[in-house]
């Protein structure tokens, strides 16, 4: 067989599809609500789409740990130090399900990692902003996570089969993030006058900006069409925001705190929640690269990776070596290692 | 044609697919994938990576690079022999619907 | 040292499980046995929090991942101990964790090092894995039952983070000639405290240990078992076993090198600037 990197690449490097047939049966897999995988033919817009999206979504997972991370050594007690740990944890392997789902349209990690840590490649703006109390463990899990999810479920459903896979495992996992951030906020709400006020300021700091996390008004989100027509996007940006929007209202009475936006009330005409417009110019300054945390939140990465390459270098030499003495290693590396000192 | 995604030596660590058994008496599935070093680490990764809520009893891992696929241009080829061949489907046999233990 | 029931094994794989059996039983520790238990448990808990520290500054994705899950294991084991130390002064685990100073702090100083770099935090985990695996073995046969269940699953957990550590030992000692030197460097680092781990400490205000016979694991009787297993693996890494004089110890009296003040001071500052609040 031919080398299969060039197989892997003639799909939108070359003209191959000089007959139409890829197209048909793309556009049949489409139609049908069939799933679309990694060796099939398709468009390079798609390809590009996917491998812009998915990579994004995994440099966010990333990026994303870092907000959270700057709490577990300070968590206020134990229990919430394991919880947070294991949610940022999570994050880091949600990225790499992700790495892996666009790796399959033939862009390797360490291309994507290196875009993402020379700040080539975006990632959501949300993980831009500062995470000054505690509270904002609360808010992010309640109500980044929360919006996150709402975009996350229906991509389990994407036209492209390995993507709505990682997706699938992910929401999977995800379930408890948003709960033990709502968790967080109720403690503090039924906690001291300071831990009330913690909540409210933070619910007030990050409830606009994970409204901003669904994207631009669908009138100004001209991919967005193009991404419904794939099936990759099954709901547009506004729908999706209006749908958290309405699920929010009544976690926040349970909460007891106020939702920072004086528009919001009941449409019984529409029956949904009307809310106020958001500061897109804001936005457009955190995703060009001016909000609190931009330069921090990637220098942090490529610090991190730079500091490791020692130890990668070191791991791949050492398996160089094996490979090269022809060793092979033990095949049931899986068993439990053998300490025979401990039989006493 | 191997493994989707695998970069061949671009890498500095090479891509693995992982397999788990979720409980004894299933078959490994494929469950992902992963960068490592070599097969010992491959492992553990694989491990720390997708067994985290004790989705497994056991692991394999196989480097992408080592995985033969099926050609995708002979989707045809390979696959529509099967078709029209229900007479290998019990459900093709209706005479004996009704007939007890068969 | 015999028969623990199962019934404390399969009670005592949480720190909330272990809470409900003291309250059901009223099997609080009694003072002795909860001071070793608090030893224990500051051991997991200071290394724990360190590789707390690591999150998000793995030298790759899947090590942060590793590297959690381990200081995730250790931190139950800190939590299920801390749990069931205070049951003997009404303490939480969280009393305990937050609210006693440094020189309160009973753990051995090997725990509180820094990470330094990769091959550091190795070279520490290898110890710090290599001790915990003997201590757990022969404590999962107290006679104390909630000690036995801890240790029970704690030891199947830390068998697991010595093969992490030796697999990094041997990569970092036969990849580069840069690794060897750093895990070299980091072995030398972490080497002198390895005598306090095999100290019989005397429980401050116990010095008569005997009542504890039985329950509690003299570490002196765990010297034989590292000894035959760590040289034995870092000379297999290519590595030299290093002979530096000891530091002078002391951590389960309180006394401590200036790395610790630091830990606690970034681990206690929010809970502390609201005492008596619940999170």
């Amino acid at each position: 067989m031919a080398d299969p990197l060039r197989q892997l690449h003639a799909a939108h490097e070359l003209d191959d599809d000089p007959d139409g047939s890829g197209q048909r049966r793309f556009d049949e897999l489409i139609a049908t609500d069939s799933r679309i995988e990694p060796s099939d033919w398709m468009p390079a817009a798609y390809r590009k789409t996917l491998v812009r999206q998915i990579s994004q979504h995994a440099n966010s997972e990333i990026i994303g740990m870092q907000p959270e991370g700057n709490w577990i050594t300070r968590a206020p007690s134990l229990k919430r130090k394991a919880i947070l740990m294991a949610k940022v944890q999570d994050e880091a392997g949600h990225g790499l399900y992700l790495y892996s789902a666009a790796q399959t349209l033939g862009t390797d990690r360490d291309t994507m990692f290196e875009n993402l840590i020379t700040g080539k490649a975006k990632y959501s703006s949300i993980f831009n902003y500062t995470t000054p109390t505690w509270a904002d463990m609360g808010s992010i899990g309640w109500l980044v996570d929360g919006a996150a999810i709402c975009n996350q479920v229906p991509l389990c459903r994407a036209s492209y089969g390995p993507y709505g896979r990682a997706m699938v495992r992910i929401c999977k996992e995800e379930s408890f993030h948003q709960r033990q951030g709502f968790e967080i906020l109720l403690e503090l709400m039924r906690g001291t006058p300071a831990q009330q006020q913690m909540a409210q300021e933070s619910v007030n700091r990050w409830y606009a900006p994970a409204l901003m996390m669904f994207g631009p008004p669908d009138a100004d989100s001209p991919n967005s069409q193009q991404s419904m027509a794939w099936k990759i996007k099954r709901f547009s940006n506004d729908e999706l925001r209006q749908r958290f929007v309405d699920m929010l209202v009544p976690q926040a009475e349970i909460l007891g705190v106020t939702l920072p936006d004086p528009d919001l009330k009941w449409n019984e005409e529409r029956g949904h929640y009307d809310f106020g417009e958001l500061d897109w110019a804001e936005f457009t300054e955190v995703l060009a690269g001016r909000g609190p945390a931009n330069a921090i939140r990637v220098s942090r990465r490529r610090t991190a990776h730079e500091n490791g390459e020692w130890v990668r270098a070191a791991a791949r030499a050492y398996a160089d070596k094996q490979s090269a003495d022809g060793q092979s290693a033990d095949r049931q590396t899986n068993q439990a290692p053998a300490h025979e000192w401990m039989a006493s | 044609m191997t493994s989707p995604g695998d970069s061949g030596e671009r890498e500095q660590w090479p891509l693995w697919e992982v397999f788990i058994r979720s409980s004894r008496g299933l078959s490994h599935v494929h469950a992902g994938s992963l960068h490592a070093p070599d097969e010992t680490m491959a492992v553990r990764n694989a491990r720390d990576l997708y067994t985290r809520r004790a989705e497994g009893v056991s692991i394999w891992v196989v480097r992408a690079s080592a995985i033969t696929a099926s050609d995708p241009d002979a989707k045809g080829a390979f696959f529509e022999s099967p078709q029209g061949k229900e007479y290998r489907h019990a459900t093709y046999y209706t005479e004996s619907d009704t007939v007890p233990h068969l | 040292m015999s028969g623990h029931s199962n019934r404390a094994i399969s009670t005592a794989l949480t720190p909330e499980s272990i809470r409900q059996t003291i309250t059901e039983t009223d099997a609080g520790a009694d003072d002795a046995v909860a001071r070793y238990a608090l030893g224990l448990g500051d051991d997991a808990l200071v290394l724990a929090q360190r590789l707390g520290e690591w999150v998000t500054n793995a030298p790759e994705l899947e090590e942060d991942v590793a590297l959690a899950n381990i200081g995730l294991d250790l931190l139950g084991h800190a939590r299920s101990l801390l749990t069931y130390a205070g049951s003997a002064w009404g303490q939480s685990e969280d009393d305990l964790a937050y609210f006693r100073d440094e020189a309160q702090f009973t753990n051995r100083q090997l725990f509180e090092q820094p990470n330094g770099d990769f091959a550091q935090t190795i070279a520490r985990q290898l110890i710090a894995s290599a001790y915990f695996i003997g201590l757990y073995r022969e404590l999962s046969a107290s006679a104390d039952p909630l000690l036995a269940g801890i240790a029970a699953k704690a030891l199947k957990e830390v068998d697991y983070h010595l093969d992490h550590s030796e697999q990094w030992l041997l990569r970092l000692g036969h990849g580069t000639a840069e690794s060897h030197r750093r895990m070299q460097r980091g072995l030398d680092a972490m080497w002198v405290f390895v005598d306090e781990l095999f100290t019989d400490d005397a429980i401050p205000g116990d010095e008569d240990a005997a009542p504890l016979a039985g329950i509690a694991v003299a570490p002196s009787s765990l010297r034989a078992g590292f000894d035959a297993l760590v040289p034995r693996l870092i000379t297999q890494a290519g590595l030299t076993v290093p002979t530096a004089p000891s530091a002078r110890g002391g951590g389960r009296q309180g006394s401590h090198t200036e790395y610790l003040g630091p830990i606690l001071a970034e681990m206690q500052v929010l809970a502390r600037a609201h005492p008596g609040a619940s999170w």
